[in-house]
């Protein structure tokens, strides 16, 4: 079993790289790459991202050839991937931070600011939220309804179809917060660091 | 509900905790990462570490720890003292701090304010205001407390909030280290002049003085050293009183 952490230069990866392996210890490989042969060899992939929508389509952009490995292993070979906060916004079809910038279209949706309602809510979103489990992810097993995670974000994915919300968090709106389609999975909050809750997320993705 | 955040702060000297206290089962008590770890598993929201780290030769030391401590602890880490340029935040992005804070810098030039926040993003960047109370203002201090500046502490908020940081420290001066309480006027001036979430900074001596930081200075999370570092209180004793006088903290 080999799971790739993506490195297209999305910002800072090193927690998320050290939950992956706090969590593997030496029974999987966790790889950290943006080698297209590589990806195309992993069993499952992590595509974390942070900072804007765009800087991160930006950063997937200048890789040549990433987009296209990417869609492949998702699309055509169906394997396991989950999205990371703005790794997961950019399953959307767009997004609207900075600029409006097209997405990866693998979910249907868009990607937009948070209503703060005239500074009622402050954003970004910081710290830790509860989340509403909507269905039986396979990356919610074992994790209680109502489980403390680490968020910080200004944006919200908003999905055409409902059906892939996995979970939602009370912030100004029911903010998505954790999405499933089929071998797509996502979250808007970090597992890296959510303490243990967070790093069971990781180990059942690692055990898809 | 978001939960209003409890973060104890180590202060760290040459990669050694200064005023550590000696725990039971720490065998170091001067070793950063093990106290990061007793905190995290007592439930800390988030870890900060200042570096406080006088000489240049020693500034290295910082990274080590960080580097350590984020493979042993799940929270998010944040990392402040002696951050001048934009190569300072991303090598200790790099070693693993999920945040970074500044001070100085961030008064003498808000463009690495805005060029940090724009190639790491503003959830990674924290601006460390410390004030001083000079007549009806506040005003800014730099080096560790040492410089006045003239700047006017709220302005100064609204400035870095428009720079792109994606949270203020705030902190007293008048009441850091005295364990009298936070500046509460300060604080909910400054929560009510910006829209990012500030974090309450200096002069914490007891339990209610973090309720009064929430609840008074509408602070998103509270930052105490002392009250931890001493063992007067655990942060779970801390969360539980918090819990106790209707704040909502994760339990």
């Amino acid at each position: 079993m080999k799971v790739t952490i993506v490195d297209y230069s999305s910002g800072n990866i090193s927690s998320v790289v050290n939950s992956f392996k706090e969590v593997a210890q030496n029974k999987v490989k966790i790889e950290i790459t943006s080698d297209l042969e590589k990806i195309k060899a992993s069993d499952k992939i992590v595509l974390p991202g942070q900072g804007s929508f765009k800087s991160c389509v930006d950063a997937l952009n200048k890789i040549s050839g990433l987009n296209d490995a990417l869609n492949e292993f998702v699309k055509v070979y169906k394997k396991p991937l989950l999205g990371i906060c703005v790794g997961l916004q950019m399953f959307a079809d767009v997004g609207y931070e900075e600029t409006e910038t097209k997405g990866l279209g693998w979910i249907s949706g868009k990607v937009s600011k948070i209503d703060n309602q005239n500074g009622k809510y402050k954003l970004p979103h910081i710290g830790w939220n509860q989340i509403n489990i909507l269905k039986n992810s396979k990356i919610f097993k074992e994790v209680e309804n109502n489980s403390h995670m680490y968020f910080v974000h200004s944006y919200e994915f908003i999905p055409k179809d409902n059906r892939v919300i996995s979970a939602t968090t009370d912030y100004s709106t029911k903010v998505v917060c954790s999405v499933e389609k089929e071998n797509l999975f996502g979250t808007q909050f970090h597992p890296e660091k959510s303490d243990k809750t967070g790093l069971k997320i990781i180990n059942n993705f690692i055990n898809l | 509900m978001l939960k209003n955040r409890i973060i104890p702060c180590l202060d760290v000297k040459n990669g050694r905790v200064v005023k550590g206290i000696n725990f039971v089962d720490l065998k170091d008590a001067g070793d950063p990462v093990e106290q990061a770890k007793i905190y995290s598993d007592g439930g800390a929201d988030e870890i900060c570490f200042l570096d406080i780290t006088a000489s240049n030769e020693n500034r290295d030391t910082i990274y080590d720890v960080v580097e350590k401590t984020s493979k042993k602890c799940f929270v998010p880490l944040t990392v402040g003292g002696g951050v001048r340029t934009v190569e300072d935040i991303s090598n200790l992005l790099n070693c693993g701090a999920d945040k970074v804070s500044i001070n100085t810098a961030a008064v003498n030039d808000k463009q690495v304010v805005v060029n940090s926040s724009k190639k790491f993003g503003s959830q990674c960047i924290v601006v460390a205001i410390d004030a001083k109370k000079n007549g009806d203002v506040w005003e800014i201090y730099t080096h560790g407390g040492r410089n006045k500046t003239g700047i006017d502490a709220l302005k100064f908020a609204k400035e870095m909030e428009r720079s792109g940081a994606g949270e203020l420290l705030v902190t007293s001066m008048d009441r850091d280290g005295t364990q009298v309480g936070y500046d509460i006027d300060l604080m909910s001036k400054i929560t009510s002049a910006v829209n990012i979430p500030v974090i309450a900074s200096g002069g914490v001596g007891t339990l209610d003085h973090l309720v009064d930081g929430i609840k008074l200075g509408n602070a998103s999370a509270v930052l105490a050293a002392s009250i931890f570092h001493y063992g007067k209180y655990s942060v779970k004793q801390a969360k539980e009183y918090l819990d106790s006088k209707g704040i909502p903290v994760r339990i």
